[in-house]
């Protein structure tokens, strides 16, 4: 598997990424809508729980508003003694179940005016209606001072009531009048006591998931009831906040003691945990109910579904990350196999034997291209190596070929140093390994040279094997006393008489006299040799009309004399010089060879040769040789 | 006697309790031989009263009780709470305590109609009386209180308030106000009496932002009556002046103690408001304890702490005077008797 990590790591870097992002776009869209899904259920259940718990304090407190309301109405309308007073008192306290305690508190010497206070309490205590008068100065104690000075029932901040009720209570008191000559007096207040134990009992009764709660704040922002303990009657939600350092929340208690309601994020007092809270007012006292949900726990499900969905998510990563691996070594192992096999290929093992690959896909197709490329090259190269061994055999053949051809053709020069009456030089270049091209010379006697230059038709091989047969032809034919048409003659008929391949030759024979300069040749289609006078003139030799050899066994060659002063010489050539061709398919003509030779004019032999070969080379710069070229210069000095 | 108290302390109390009187027994026989101070045996026992709840404005008098700086000084002390039930003046002319912290105004006047008490230190430089008001209620400057409806607190309470009305010529209807704000909170006077250290910081933990209120405070008003002093009746002062001077002296440490450890110092005043069921918050008595240290130490004030000036106490007397509350002003050299000898500057 880790050796085919490259492709598959590819593979599954590029998928798994693409479904990173795709997952997590996903993921997040659904978090996010689920979550907003469940706060807006939280705050619509928040919002009726608290209403509902609004609605279940104020019925009560409504209710219980009544019984002192009720009662100074009687006090204003009715006539009453202190015992009836008592009575009225203990009634209220025992018909009513959620008031404590209930009092008549009257301003000063008016009820009774033997005291200045006079206020009858009745109260329970351990499951008993007790009573007293509530024996301090009560008439500056908010529950007396506040409803009389704003003329109105008033519910007071919760107190600890000290030398009466001895318990933490709220009092609910309504201011009474007489009118007296016409002008209303305020004569005190009936007040009904509530303890708090039993609105705790009420909030604490509001359990939001594990952690969750209720709590109440006074008018003052005061805690009556909350988890903490220690924040009850002790602390407001002012005091709590700068002990937190936390404006946030001061404003927030700004508006629930406002009586606003709202719903909003908060940290649980008790767990420091985030929440939402929702917070409303209690009409009757004008409190402010909150209500915490504790955000994780509500969350806790999306939370789970969450976890579930990111393990899901992991274990189908993992299964494709399998699958992509599974993929992509199905590609990669025949890929690789292919890659070695290639590999010793190119090395030169053809044998090698390539591993099935079954498959029909795009990789089975690949190694049947490579199985027959394999057997095409195999096929080839076999081929290739029979022909090379061949092409080699031929080649040192024909090496050894022009090594002979070479030995035939006359190479040093001077050939005689002994005479001095003439001077003769001669190459040949071969155009390829062996040539048709021909040159000779010997004396045939004392005093007469016979030379000669042929141009065999054809190239190469056959043309070599042609040029030899007449070169010996040629040899054995010019005996001592022939004239140069005698030698043609003969060396035409036999080449005529047996010519299967019906080969032939140009030839060019001349038999000098090197004494007398008397020159005797013989033409055979050959070009006209150029005779070049002493003064540097150069004209064509007359042509003796003779056709090409080997094709008229019965033709009769004609021969002239011309006789050669001292100073002259004879140039022979091949067509190979003349028609020696340049980039543009241009001929070196017989023109530029007739000036190029003006110019070398009385210069030796060798030099005017290697000068006519010189400027055939740079006129066919860039152009392979086609044919051979020949070329033989004889000057004659004479005695 | 720590099986004992087991219920009502922590443990760590308990251990620093036994710590304390493993102390005093190698202390004391040190004393003895030394023969500089009284032992516990010598010690005076001596009643004190606050004006009020135990609440951080006597946390000095608290803190010396509570870590033993009384006793180091000779001093075996008894705390009476104060309440609104018990007020200190009558409790030092009727002998119940011995040492009483009073306000200046309130001692001269006492003085001036017989009692005879001194006073042994002057213990807050600065007066924390002042009047708030509602800016929605309409009230910006003092002139903005002619009319309405004031609370204010018992008499001793009312001689700055009313040389205020004075000065500014304004007519108001007075309102008892009980120890509560919550008369002014609901609207039932525009106007009313608080401490700084105390009420005022009620009214801002009841919902009210500084800025929605209007302060008046008395020292800025050319009213500034030195308030909590330390008083003792003239002749206990005369039978003991040692007495006297180790109970200044005490009392002055206990306050440099609280200053420079708050956190110790509001612990104890927690633990105090805690057993007497009185509502408190740890930032009202916070708030409260730096307050102190401002009207005790004013920054601009540069004098041995309990000292009272002359200039203040004409200032205070005459006050009184011009608003027909005494007759005479009684004689500084024999109102203040100067206990600060152990003080340093």
């Amino acid at each position: 598997m880790m050796k085919n990590r490259g492709l598959a790591l590819k593979l599954s870097l590029l998928i798994l990424t693409s479904m990173t992002v795709i997952f997590l776009f996903v993921f997040m869209y659904n978090y996010f809508f689920s979550r907003r899904i469940i706060i807006n259920n939280v705050e619509m259940n928040a919002r009726n729980l608290a209403s509902a718990t609004v609605n279940r304090i104020d019925t009560i407190l409504y209710s219980l508003e009544k019984v002192p309301e009720n009662l100074a109405y009687f006090l204003e309308v009715s006539f009453y003694d202190h015992g009836e007073l008592l009575d009225l008192i203990r009634t209220v306290i025992e018909k009513n179940p959620e008031i404590y305690g209930a009092s008549i508190a009257f301003e000063p010497y008016t009820l009774d005016k033997s005291t200045s206070t006079f206020a009858p309490y009745f109260y329970k205590h351990n499951g008993e209606t007790k009573f007293t008068y509530i024996p301090y100065e009560y008439f500056y104690w908010d529950w007396y001072q506040i409803p009389k000075e704003l003329d109105r029932p008033v519910w007071t901040e919760p107190y600890y009531d000290e030398g009466a009720g001895e318990i933490v209570m709220a009092t609910y008191s309504v201011p009474f009048y007489k009118t007296v000559s016409g002008e209303r007096k305020f004569m005190g207040v009936v007040t009904a006591d509530i303890s708090l134990s039993w609105l705790e009992k009420i909030v604490t009764s509001i359990k939001i998931a594990q952690t969750g709660y209720g709590f109440l704040l006074t008018k003052n922002g005061t805690f009556v009831t909350h988890p903490d303990s220690d924040l009850i009657m002790n602390e407001t939600i002012f005091s709590v906040a700068e002990a937190r350092g936390d404006s946030q929340m001061r404003e927030l208690g700004r508006r629930m003691i406002k009586g606003q309601s709202g719903f909003v994020p908060f940290e649980s007092l008790i767990t420091g945990k985030q929440c939402w809270m929702v917070y409303a007012p209690l009409s009757a006292s004008g409190w402010s109910l909150g209500v915490l949900f504790p955000q994780d726990e509500l969350m806790a499900d999306i939370s789970h579904l969450n976890r579930t969905v990111f393990f899901l998510s992991l274990v189908g990563f993992l299964l494709i990350l399998g699958v992509i691996v599974l993929i992509a070594g199905s590609i990669t192992r025949p890929l690789r196999v292919l890659a070695k096999a290639t590999e010793d290929i190119g090395s030169g093992n053809l044998d090698i034997e390539i591993p099935p690959i079954t498959s029909r896909d795009e990789v089975g197709k690949l190694a049947e291209s490579f199985t027959y490329m394999k057997s095409s090259l195999k096929k080839y190269i076999k081929e290739l190596t029979e022909t090379t061994a061949a092409k080699e055999r031929i080649e040192s053949e024909l090496e050894i070929a022009r090594d002979i051809q070479a030995g035939i053709l006359h190479k040093v020069f001077p050939p005689f140093p002994d005479k001095d009456e003439f001077d003769i030089y001669a190459t040949v270049e071969p155009a390829r390994e062996v040539g048709g091209d021909l040159y000779d010379f010997f004396f045939m006697d004392e005093d007469h040279l016979c030379f000669t230059v042929g141009d065999v038709s054809g190239k190469g091989v056959p043309a070599a094997l042609f040029m030899t047969i007449i070169m010996t032809l040629i040899k054995t034919r010019a005996t001592q006393g022939l004239t140069a048409d005698a030698i043609v003659n003969r060396v035409n008929q036999t080449l005529s008489s047996d010519n299967p391949s019906l080969m032939f030759v140009t030839l060019f024979l001349g038999i000098l006299n090197v004494r007398t300069g008397e020159l005797q040749y013989c033409s055979g289609g050959h070009n006209p040799p150029y005779l070049i006078l002493a003064d540097g003139d150069i004209q064509p030799l007359e042509t003796t009309n003779g056709i090409i050899l080997g094709v008229m066994e019965d033709f009769s060659y004609q021969s002239k004399k011309i006789t050669m002063q001292k100073g002259e010489s004879i140039f022979i050539y091949t067509d190979g010089v003349t028609e020696a061709m340049n980039e543009k398919e241009e001929w070196f003509s017989e023109e530029r060879l007739e000036k190029e030779l003006a110019l070398l004019k009385k210069r030796p032999a060798e030099e005017v040769v290697a000068g006519i070969l010189e400027k055939i080379r740079v006129f066919s710069t860039g152009v392979q040789q086609s044919d051979d070229i020949t070329m033989m210069i004889i000057t004659f000095y004479g005695e | 006697m720590c099986q004992m108290l087991l219920k009502n302390l922590s443990i760590h109390q308990c251990v620093q309790m036994w710590k304390r009187i493993v102390i005093f027994s190698l202390v004391i026989p040190f004393f003895i031989v030394n023969g500089a101070v009284a032992n516990e045996k010598a010690l005076h026992h001596v009643t004190f009263i606050p004006q009020w709840v135990p609440q951080a404005q006597f946390a000095g008098y608290y803190v010396a009780h509570e870590r033993g700086i009384y006793r180091k000084y000779g001093i075996d002390l008894t705390i009476i709470h104060g309440g609104p039930e018990r007020p200190p003046g009558d409790f030092l002319r009727n002998r119940k305590a011995d040492f009483a912290t009073l306000w200046l105004s309130s001692a001269i006047q006492m003085r001036s109609e017989g009692v005879n008490l001194v006073n042994i230190a002057q213990v807050v430089q600065r007066s924390a009386l002042m009047l708030v008001a509602k800016k929605i209620s309409g009230i910006e400057t003092p002139q903005d209180i002619d009319g309405k409806k004031v609370g204010l607190w018992g008499p001793i309470f009312q001689i700055q308030p009313r040389a205020f009305f004075k000065k500014y010529n304004l007519s108001v209807k007075v309102i008892r106000q009980s120890y509560s704000v919550n008369l002014f909170l609901r609207g039932g006077v525009d106007v009313a009496s608080a401490m700084w250290y105390n009420e005022y910081h009620t009214l801002l933990n009841s919902g009210l932002n500084p800025d929605e209120l209007t302060t008046f405070f008395f020292h800025e008003h050319g009213l500034n009556f030195p308030e909590d002093g330390i008083y003792i009746l003239e002749d206990t002062f005369n039978k003991a002046p040692d007495l006297c001077k180790a109970f200044v002296t005490a009392s002055i440490e206990g306050w440099r103690y609280a200053f420079s450890h708050p956190e110790e110092a509001l612990a104890i005043v927690m633990n105090n408001l805690k057993s007497q069921h009185i509502p408190a918050t740890m930032v009202h008595q916070k708030w409260m304890l730096e307050r102190m240290k401002d009207l005790i130490l004013p920054e601009d004030v540069d004098l041995p702490m309990g000292s009272l000036l002359l200039e203040d106490y004409r200032r205070v007397a005459e006050g009184l005077k011009d608003n027909g509350l005494i007759e005479e002003i009684p004689e500084y050299t024999s109102f203040y008797r100067k206990c600060t000898r152990y003080d340093e500057k």
